[in-house]
């Protein structure tokens, strides 16, 4: 059973340079206990639409439900079984993590000695225990990424809003995130999760929703999502460069759709249709032909591949924040 | 992370939810003290606040009284203690600004959207902004008391008046936070605020009653000076804390009736400003 539910979301941004459609009439479903990954370049709409969803912004038109209850009507019923987690640390730098916390949980309503209960067992639960009670200015970058989503947890929501979770930490810090994202999954929390880095969504996600100009491009796994650009791609490496236009002529030969050279001339690769039978075939056409190869192989494609393929561009790689919050 | 926190504790916490379901004004009460305790520490953790909230008025009771204190005539009057007034309104004035800038702050930081994905009374953001500002003011407003009772300034008029006259300072800068608040969460750049806030404030309390008679200013400074409602204020400080002097009050509606203007003027600012500050929050996500 769905326990989001988007339908026809728009929102409009009236600004001196002209309109710009944060949201033109997106529509998403996720079923409950599931994780789904919304991907899409810098303003997108990925963070628009979590912003809808959790009642910090009103769409200008459609209609949205959280665990049932209506976000435009009930935002106060849909701010008590969700927790929300934001691109930026929402957490007070002044104050220490424990008081965060507690902060967040008087303001749950859960009242001091709750509150105070909660704050401590989150702490152990994040490994903050030892640095609880210093103030979060001191805090390192993976530190205050696990304070805030722990003051996301503070209420044991249903549903978790994470609005990339991890931009600019260092790797190992996002897999240390990751592992308690997965651990929540685990215990059946519901994840919406916005993110730039496509192996984030390969890893966290069940199921991913490609947006592009504020609309929902694709949609599937992210094996539905590689399959549905295609099969396998057969990869070269040339010695000499000089063979390249002899080795394209045969990729394109079993290949089902154009060859792509990199920019220095000597890896090409094509997509084909029979898997590893036309590795075969290319490799044996390629040595009749006298070509030398440094490497050889299949890969299936990355999403990458599909990123390129549907929005037309390569995915951004800085961290800049959304269009729409510059507005 | 423990794997033993599922779903149970999510129906714990609700219960806990619905068992503490009091009134609608009680949890707007404990919203309201939250959000204050959250600003105070902020306070308590930097105190340079506090230092800088006071120094440009101690710089201001030095420069006044001791270098140029010797220059300026007050009718029949101690200019030490017709000064302190003056300051005690430029003191709170300024220090209301602070809840602009701290509501700008907020926003742009993200705490904003922090508190409006939990289920809290949206207008306590606002509350807990301003009742932390006037403990901000109340504590300023003590430091240049004793500042100025150091450089010999003195109330005389018996301590219920001296008392009336902390009560209004402190009523015009409640009012004027919530001014500033709204200020902050349409401007919403922290440097902005505080750099208008300066450049249309410093003339007003310059152009005022704070630091000279107005009758000793150019006559259309003096007029300006005569209906400015800083000149009110401070004209209402002095008054009752006896620190007139004998020179004649200017003849003005607000001059000559400084306490009334200045409550009504606070009770003015309260009544617009509070429930347009709050439905002005209600829109203002970080978008």
């Amino acid at each position: 059973m769905a326990i989001i539910e988007a339908h026809d979301l728009r929102k409009t941004y009236h600004s001196r340079s002209g309109d710009v459609h944060a949201l033109a009439g997106l529509s998403l479903t996720v079923p409950e206990g599931t994780v789904k990954g919304l991907l899409g370049p810098n303003g997108a709409g990925k963070t628009t639409t979590v912003k809808v969803l959790n009642t910090l912004l009103r769409p200008d038109s459609g209609t949205a439900s959280v665990a049932g209850v209506d976000v435009l009507h009930d935002p106060e019923g849909v701010r008590r079984v969700i927790g929300a987690s934001g691109q930026y640390a929402a957490v007070d730098e002044h104050l220490t993590g424990r008081e965060n916390l507690e902060m967040v949980g008087r303001l749950y309503h859960l009242g001091g000695a709750r509150a105070r209960a909660r704050a401590g067992e989150l702490l152990e639960e994040f490994d903050l225990a030892g640095a609880g009670d210093r103030p979060v200015k001191g805090f390192s970058g993976g530190m205050r990424r696990r304070i805030d989503l722990a003051c996301a947890l503070v209420n044991s929501p249903q549903i978790l809003f994470l609005d990339e979770p991890t931009t600019g930490l260092d790797p190992r810090s996002r897999l240390g995130l990751w592992e308690v994202i997965k651990d929540l999954v685990a215990q059946g929390t519901t994840v919406l999760l916005t993110t730039q880095y496509l192996e984030e969504a390969d890893y966290l996600a069940d199921d991913i929703s490609v947006i592009d100009h504020g609309t929902v491009i694709a949609e599937g796994t992210a094996d539905e999502l590689k399959a549905q650009i295609g099969g396998h791609r057969v990869v070269v490496t040339l010695v000499d460069a000089a063979d390249a236009d002899t080795a394209r002529a045969v990729l394109a030969r079993h290949g089902t759709e154009e060859v792509q050279q990199d920019t220095g001339g000597r890896t090409l690769s094509v997509p084909v249709s029979e898997g590893p039978g036309a590795l075969q075939h290319v490799l044996a056409d390629l040595d009749g032909e006298g070509v030398r190869l440094h490497d050889a192989g299949m890969r299936r494609p990355t999403l990458d591949d599909v990123f390129l393929r549907l929005t037309g561009r390569e995915q951004a790689d800085d961290t800049t924040s959304e269009l729409e919050e510059s507005a | 992370m423990s794997t033993d926190t599922a779903a149970p504790p999510a129906r714990a916490a609700d219960d806990d939810q619905r068992s503490r379901a009091t009134s609608p004004l009680a949890s707007w009460a404990s919203d309201v003290r939250t959000v204050t305790w959250r600003n105070l520490i902020k306070f308590r953790r930097n105190p340079e606040i506090l230092l800088f909230a006071v120094l440009q008025p101690i710089m201001f009771v030095l420069l006044f009284s001791q270098v140029y204190g010797g220059s300026i005539q007050i009718d029949g009057g101690n200019y030490t203690d017709y000064l302190m007034a003056g300051i005690f309104g430029q003191t709170v004035l300024f220090g209301s600004t602070f809840s602009g800038y701290q509501m700008a702050q907020d926003l742009k930081e993200g705490m904003i959207d922090r508190f409006r994905t939990l289920p809290m009374h949206d207008s306590a953001v606002l509350f807990g902004r301003t009742n932390a500002d006037l403990v901000l003011n109340g504590v300023s407003v003590v430091i240049m008391m004793l500042s100025g009772a150091l450089v010999g300034w003195r109330f005389h008029e018996g301590w219920l008046s001296f008392l009336a006259g902390v009560g209004i300072l402190l009523l015009f800068s409640y009012a004027f936070s919530w001014v500033m608040a709204l200020l902050g969460i349409v401007v919403r750049t922290p440097e902005v605020i505080n750099n208008a806030s300066f450049m249309i404030l410093f003339p007003l309390t310059f152009i005022s009653n704070a630091f000279v008679q107005t009758d000793r200013l150019p006559a259309v400074l003096e007029a300006f000076a005569n209906w400015n409602p800083i000149s009110a204020l401070v004209q209402a400080v002095r008054e009752l804390f006896g620190n007139t002097g004998v020179a004649a009050t200017p003849d003005t509606f607000p001059m000559q009736n400084p306490i009334l203007t200045t409550v009504a003027m606070s009770v003015l600012m309260l009544a617009v400003f509070v429930p347009l500050a709050v439905n002005r929050f209600r829109q203002a996500s970080s978008r």
